[in-house]
């Protein structure tokens, strides 16, 4: 197994006639992800490289069976195209597109919520399972199929550690960049739910940045729901003071925000946090020959 | 984007929150005549993205002309530093308005609260000092209620909060109203943050914003033209340089100048830097598929910050293609006639062909690190002191 996307995604790709989505829906398929269509209002019935392109998300659903819809989408239309697929019938939504008002973002999650349609980022690389699927941007060649779940804020340090424990012959089950932006649709609480519940993850990692209280809310979960061993690194030392929300941000959360303060909430849980991403690889790959 | 006080409160006035009126100058002169206008007794106030500015001298209250030349002159030009230590600001700019007659000072704020995903009212009596102090002495003394995003936030709602943080009775109305405004400023202008402290009451009993503090999305800045303008104007020449470019950077204090590809990776990379003893002079993130003309652009960028003694690329190209960078990092060199020691470290997509590029150039300044640890302690060790 594996979680989010697997051998059973059937992807459609809304913006896969744009030149990112059909660069990244292609490579995607390439992989051996089931790209089953392309959405583009207005460009129903062409197709590219051979996938079927919709007017409409609903129609790749109906008529090509997707059941995971990726958003490629520009900025300012990709909540409405966000809002189209959780109302489409897909299961689970994957929003790439980075750069959305965040309050676009607080009306989408609740509908999402509502609905019961699993929607991961925006501002994320995707979601790796290696050897089934790849859906996003996450260079592939960097992870092997295996047994450590990482869960990530940022897209490039994902691609730094996945890097360091393929060299140390260590694999994933599935790599799933949550994204960085304040409200995003699955939270580390979620996903971490689901590597608890797949038998094929045996360790997870968690890479985490400065701002907001996520991983402090994730050290709590973890001590209480998690049983598999959690391996974090944080992101975020050195950044200046005054880049964050400043003080009102604090008294809501009960945490300052700052990458010092998610350290020790981590640790005060039990959980081992890197100083680089490189150590954080090597406690990983400790921990699991240990398991 | 945080908004200036004034900027704040033009943005409050639009929506019709009450507020002083005033002028903003950034000379002595059109501060004396400002206050001229306004009449005595005037605040001057220095415009800074920063708190802490009443303890750090620069707000002070004029009763004659005399003084308004004294206040404006001592003010344009300081430098302010925040509670936690940022900055300095420095403060180009004040804002002048009338004094107001406080007869009670109270606390509201409309906040985004990321883990509950919802905007967050919050309201105190106690205005008017340090809200974080009053949050841990005195938790009860501030009022927090979320705002059901599928409901209007009304009038009523708005009444039960400002009731039950204690505020004057006679005060209630007005505050209600002004906490329905707010909310409206968050969701109509994308403000994140909205945090008004003082609300003062006047002895006429009317409510008035006597502060503002607000954060807008910078992702909305597209549906809002009039603020757009305003996040055009960045004061640092680097920064400046950075956004004309399109790039992200941010300026630091220290001399070790950093470019990495990916935010997470970029921060990251800061860390290790301070961690093996370094001062990182910047943040600046390449970006996914980061093209050679990119870079040159961001060494030019880091490069005109006189304090850089050493550059450290950290590259992990997933997208953005090795190569491209070893393209990038050859022709900058020439074209920028760089000088200044450079520790590269490029892995993961056509790092090979990267590598190869670097070496077939053969830059003597170029130093090649495999990993991000040894680049890290390298340039530490090239950079110094810097000082």
């Amino acid at each position: 197994m594996s979680i989010v996307v697997g051998s059973e995604t059937k992807l459609a790709v809304s913006g896969l006639t744009g030149r990112e989505g059909s660069f990244h829906g292609l490579r995607n398929k390439a992989y051996g992800t089931d790209l089953v269509a392309g959405v583009t209002p207005g460009k129903g019935g062409q197709d590219v490289e051979g996938v079927p392109v919709f007017d409409t998300i609903v129609e790749s659903v109906e008529e090509a069976g997707a059941n995971t819809s990726m958003i490629f989408v520009p900025a300012r239309f990709a909540a409405a195209a966000i809002n189209e697929a959780i109302d489409s019938g897909v299961e689970t939504v994957i929003a790439i597109t980075e750069g959305i008002p965040v309050l676009d973002m607080l009306a989408t999650y609740w509908k999402a919520k509502e609905a019961g349609v699993r929607l991961i980022g925006p501002n994320c690389p995707g979601v790796l399972s290696p050897g089934k699927a790849n859906v996003g941007i996450i260079p592939a060649q960097f992870f092997d199929p295996g047994s450590i779940g990482v869960v990530s804020k940022s897209g490039t340090l994902t691609y730094q550690i996945g890097n360091e424990l393929k060299q140390a012959g260590a694999g994933n089950s599935s790599i799933v960049g949550i994204g960085g932006d304040p409200i995003v649709g699955s939270d580390f609480i979620d996903i971490l739910t689901m590597y608890e519940a797949d038998p094929e993850t045996e360790l997870i990692v968690m890479v985490g940045e400065i701002g907001g209280d996520a991983e402090e809310r994730a050290a709590e979960f973890i001590s209480s729901e998690v049983s598999k061993p959690v391996v974090a690194y944080i992101a975020g030392f050195t950044a200046p003071p005054g880049k964050q929300m400043g003080h009102a941000g604090a008294i809501i959360s009960g945490s300052s925000g700052t990458a010092q303060a998610k350290k020790d909430a981590l640790e005060a849980k039990g959980v081992r946090v890197g100083q680089s991403p490189t150590e954080a690889a090597a406690i990983a790959v400790e921990m699991l020959r240990a398991l | 984007m945080d908004l200036l006080e004034y900027q704040g409160k033009q943005l409050f006035a639009k929506h019709g929150i009450a507020v002083p009126g005033g002028e903003v100058a950034k000379t002595v002169e059109e501060a004396v005549a400002a206050a001229e206008e306004i009449g005595y007794p005037c605040a001057i106030k220095a415009q800074v993205l920063i708190g802490g500015r009443g303890k750090a001298g620069g707000i002070k209250i004029a009763s004659d002309q005399a003084q308004a030349r004294e206040y404006a002159d001592a003010i344009l030009g300081m430098d302010i530093v925040g509670p936690h230590g940022e900055g300095p600001f420095r403060v180009d700019q004040v804002w002048i308005e009338g004094g107001s007659d406080i007869a009670a000072e109270y606390y509201a704020s409309v906040i985004l609260d990321r883990g509950e995903k919802k905007l967050l009212a919050m309201v105190s009596a106690k205005g008017g000092m340090d809200i974080e102090a009053v949050a841990a002495e005195d938790p009860a003394a501030l009022v927090k209620v979320h705002i059901d995003p599928t409901r209007e936030f009304d009038v009523s709602t708005a009444r039960g909060i400002v009731a039950a943080a204690g505020l004057a009775e006679d005060a209630l109305d007005q505050a209600a109203e002004v906490l329905v405004q707010l909310a409206e400023v968050a969701t109509e202008e994308d403000a994140n943050l909205i945090e008004v402290n003082p609300l003062i009451v006047t002895s006429a009993r009317e409510v008035v914003a006597l502060d503002a503090k607000v954060t807008i999305d910078g992702n909305a800045l597209f549906r809002h033209q009039d603020l757009a303008e305003i996040a055009d104007t960045v004061d640092d020449p680097q920064e400046q340089m950075a956004k004309e470019k399109g790039l992200t950077y941010v300026k630091l204090d220290g001399n070790v100048g950093i470019l990495a590809n990916g935010a997470g990776l970029c921060m990251s990379t800061l860390d290790v830097v301070a961690q093996a003893g370094g001062a990182p002079a910047n943040f600046l993130d390449a970006g996914g598929g980061s093209k050679a003309e990119a870079i040159v652009n961001a060494l030019e960028v880091i490069k005109s910050d006189a304090k850089v003694s050493a550059i450290l690329f950290n590259i992990f190209g997933g997208i953005t293609r090795c190569d491209e960078i070893a393209n990038g990092i050859v022709t900058a060199s020439s074209r920028l006639e760089l000088d200044l020691p450079l520790v590269v470290r490029l892995d993961g997509t056509n790092s090979e062909e990267g590598l190869a590029i670097l070496a077939e150039a053969a830059l003597p300044n170029l130093h090649q690190e495999k990993t991000m640890l040894d680049a890290a302690r390298r340039v530490v060790e090239l950079a110094g002191s810097g000082s």
